[in-house]
């Protein structure tokens, strides 16, 4: 009652000039607005990083092919992997985290906000640092050069002698440094889920969007220092002389492949532990009936984020280790798919016997578990280490992991696109138009890593420019590039939706779901300080609690 | 009437989190643990595998005195939250300007050693793998020394200027935090390179 009085009271943003509301997203603070930049920026990047892979698919789709220079298609992978992990994946999966967290909790900001605000614009630098290599590649030539080490930067191959100019610094120092923004990230995310909660919920009670990023918090502060430590370490071997990776002086290049995946395995769980989080709000609300196994969800997510740590030398079967190695992260890998499958049970024993409505952003999730699973299946052969040894660095690795990255972690981030569009834009998105990019997406996505794990299991390696005609790889890496078309209109269909139903699209009121987590109950888009009054809670649905008060959740959890 | 209370709570008076700052701190210093592990672990790993030049034994002394300086800092920074917390504002400064000096002195120690080892020794970074562990290591924890110091210094001059309170005693705490966590690297480096690795 109070809230609609200050409401009403509140200035018209439309109403003031361009360049001060520009100045206002510059200098904000606010979570929803920093929230909404990392998103359009992450958006921004997906079409970078999605034009680079269209390279490198064009160049691919017949033997011999003349598009790029084998010199560009190195670029073209190196920068289409980094971009897509921390410029894309990264910064999407935060700007949700950084806009619904403080909503779903009942508080009115990030526990720092103005450390919210330096991580982002630590991330954004990072990013255009990267892509100035183009640009300042060589230095003083003014010749441009993008890093073309891979994702994974190898050592000897970023030593001085193999990469001349400054394209691997671009390299080292955008990661270092979008990795220091997102150790900040982490930090403000689980200050906030611990510190800032509304009266009454405790541990037990919050959505498991909280649960899930509080758990890939602590994940991002042990995961990505290793990697701010190496990539100080390869400074170090690059400008001050240091021996780190250098292997004539006694140094190991395995050392940097152990630091990396140190990193780089945990860093999957990162992603797709916030992708974890949008189906477990999004499947329930679509299939009309709280999620199954709450507390076994959260269990399954605390293991997996243990798990993750002790799994990373699985990308390094291939370099020789010995059989205890071997065997030990064999046997880690295997057992982390138990959790894994768990949750996958806990999903669909949520929606077993719901009242399912296949809207797009319940498609994408539905999408995400049937995936998901066949990512998973894929994983578990190549975590045989004899499996691995022959199908190690070939395309069907390629296809393992855009399995996970594609076809679980983006299809469920544009799941929540659409699920939570209404509350920050407040307009619906166009159904009809939601369903096309869901089922061209579909297809394209299968089209191109369903047939990309047959060249692989023909011998086709990964990372190679071109290929000789007669292996029988032709017909596939077509299958393939066909694929991407699909994708691009699938893309196209969602971005035109997007800005379409920004501005033209039909109001969507406080709930447009009928769901039950506290982001709901505020305004859509909600006010500057999303609740007049801050909600007190007694469950873990405390909406449906407001709306049947003659059976209320709390009586029973 | 979107945003009102849900339910009312009956326990709402009783409702206590965890304070802010010590979740962030600790958040942090989590983090910053996991960057020293790297670098500690390199330098177990690379011990002895110095293919030419000085090693460990031949250049390295124990520097008894600036080690004792810097955990003795963790003792007095202590007695100024303290003070603090009490409202002795006067006891806050004075403790807490010893604590800065004895850090000075510890980095004062890390320069004048790194000194002898660059002119005296020829010992850089570019040596040898001793050389570029040894300096990155104790680079790492000097450069956390530095930032220390320097907010210390800035909180001191807010002091002279009369602009520290009591109610800026769990501030002056979790800054606390950081510094006693830099002293236990130091324990942890201290054992690995002056000991282990000699």
């Amino acid at each position: 009652m109070s809230s609609q009085a200050i409401t009403l009271t509140t200035v018209r943003q439309d109403a003031r000039p361009v360049s001060e509301r520009i100045h206002d997203w510059v200098v904000t603070v606010d979570h929803k607005k920093l929230g909404i930049l990392y998103i359009v920026y992450g958006l921004v990047f997906l079409m970078l990083g999605g034009i680079e892979a269209t390279i490198m698919r064009i160049q691919l789709i017949v033997p011999h092919n003349h598009f790029v220079s084998p010199q560009v298609f190195n670029r073209m992978f190196t920068m289409h992997g980094t971009t897509m992990i921390f410029f894309v994946v990264m910064p999407l999966l935060f700007g949700f985290g950084t806009y619904l967290i403080p909503l779903m909790i009942g508080a009115r900001d990030m526990a720092f906000p103005r450390l919210n605000a330096f991580s982002f614009w630590m991330t954004a630098f990072g990013g255009v640092l990267l892509y100035f290599s183009f640009i300042g590649g060589y230095g003083l030539y003014g010749a441009g050069n993008a890093p073309d080490v891979g994702w994974f930067a190898y050592a000897p191959l970023t030593a001085r002698a193999f990469s001349p100019g400054h394209s691997t610094d671009f390299w080292t120092l955008a990661l270092l440094i979008s990795g220091i923004g997102s150790i900040g990230t982490a930090v403000n995310f689980i200050t906030t889920i611990l510190s800032m909660r509304c009266p009454g919920m405790t541990l037990g009670k919050m959505p498991l969007l909280a649960w899930l990023n509080l758990i890939m918090g602590g994940m991002v502060i042990l995961a990505l220092s290793p990697l701010t430590a190496a990539q100080i370490m390869l400074s170090i071997d690059r400008y001050l002389g240091g021996h780190f990776f250098d292997t004539q002086a006694g140094g190991s290049a395995v050392l940097w492949m152990h630091f990396f995946w140190i990193f780089g395995h945990p860093e999957v769980y990162i992603l797709v532990v916030p992708a974890f989080a949008f189906v477990s709000e999004i499947i329930p609300v679509f299939s009309r009936k709280p999620i199954f196994g709450y507390p076994i969800m959260v269990a399954a997510t605390v293991c997996i984020g243990f798990i993750s740590f002790s799994v990373w030398a699985h990308h390094m079967f291939t370099v020789g280790m010995n059989s205890y190695g071997n065997t030990f992260f064999t046997v880690t890998s295997m057992i982390i798919a138990v959790p894994t499958g768990i949750k996958i049970f806990n999903w669909l024993g949520t929606m077993w016997g719901g009242k399912i409505q296949f809207k797009a952003p319940m498609l994408f999730c539905v999408g995400f578990v049937f995936q998901f699973l066949i990512a998973g299946l894929t994983g578990i052969m190549l975590a045989t280490s004899p499996f691995d040894w022959q199908l190690g660095n070939s395309y069907f690795v390629v296809a393992h992991f855009h399995y996970v990255i594609v076809g679980a972690i983006l299809f469920t981030i544009f799941g929540a696109f659409y699920y939570w569009f209404p509350k920050m834009s407040g307009r619906m998105y166009n159904e009809a138009l939601g369903k096309w990019h869901f089922w061209l997406f579909f297809v394209g996505f299968h089209l191109t890593f369903d047939f990309m794990h047959i060249p692989g299991m023909l011998g086709m390696p990964r990372r190679i420019y071109t290929y000789e005609p007669g292996r029988g790889w032709e017909i596939w890496n077509l299958i393939v590039t066909i694929g991407v078309i699909f994708q691009i209109f699938g893309v196209l269909a969602f971005v035109i939706n997007l800005l379409w139903s920004f501005w033209k699209g039909k109001a969507a009121g406080n709930d447009p779901w009928d769901a039950w987590t506290l982001e709901w109950s505020t305004t859509s888009p909600p006010p500057d300080y999303d609740f007049a009054v801050t909600p007190a809670v007694r469950s873990r649905r405390p909406l449906w609690d407001r709306k049947h008060p003659e059976d209320p959740d709390w009586k029973y959890e | 009437m979107s945003s009102e209370a849900l339910t009312p709570s009956p326990s709402a008076s009783e409702w206590v989190l965890p304070s802010r700052g010590r979740v962030g701190m600790f958040s942090l210093i989590a983090a910053e643990s996991a960057i020293f592990t790297i670098f500690v672990a390199a330098y177990i790993f690379y011990l002895g595998k110095s293919v030419s030049g000085l090693s460990p034994k031949d250049v390295l002394e124990l520097p008894i005195f600036t080690t004792i300086c810097l955990l003795s800092s963790s003792l007095t920074i202590h007695l100024a939250v303290r003070g603090l917390r009490q409202a002795k504002v006067g006891a806050f400064g004075l403790w807490w300007f010893i604590t800065m000096a004895l850090g000075t002195i510890f980095l004062v120690g890390t320069g004048r050693e790194w000194h002898h080892l660059i002119y005296n020794k020829g010992l850089t970074v570019s040596t040898n793998l001793f050389g570029t562990t040894y300096y990155s290591l104790i680079g790492l924890h000097a450069f956390h020394v530095t930032v220390g110091l320097l907010l210390i210094a800035l909180a001191l001059i807010f002091t002279l200027l009369g602009k520290v309170k009591p109610e800026h005693s769990e501030r002056a705490e979790v800054f606390s935090l950081y510094w006693h966590f830099v002293d236990v690297v130091w324990v942890v480096v201290f054992t690995v390179v002056y000991i282990i690795g000699r």
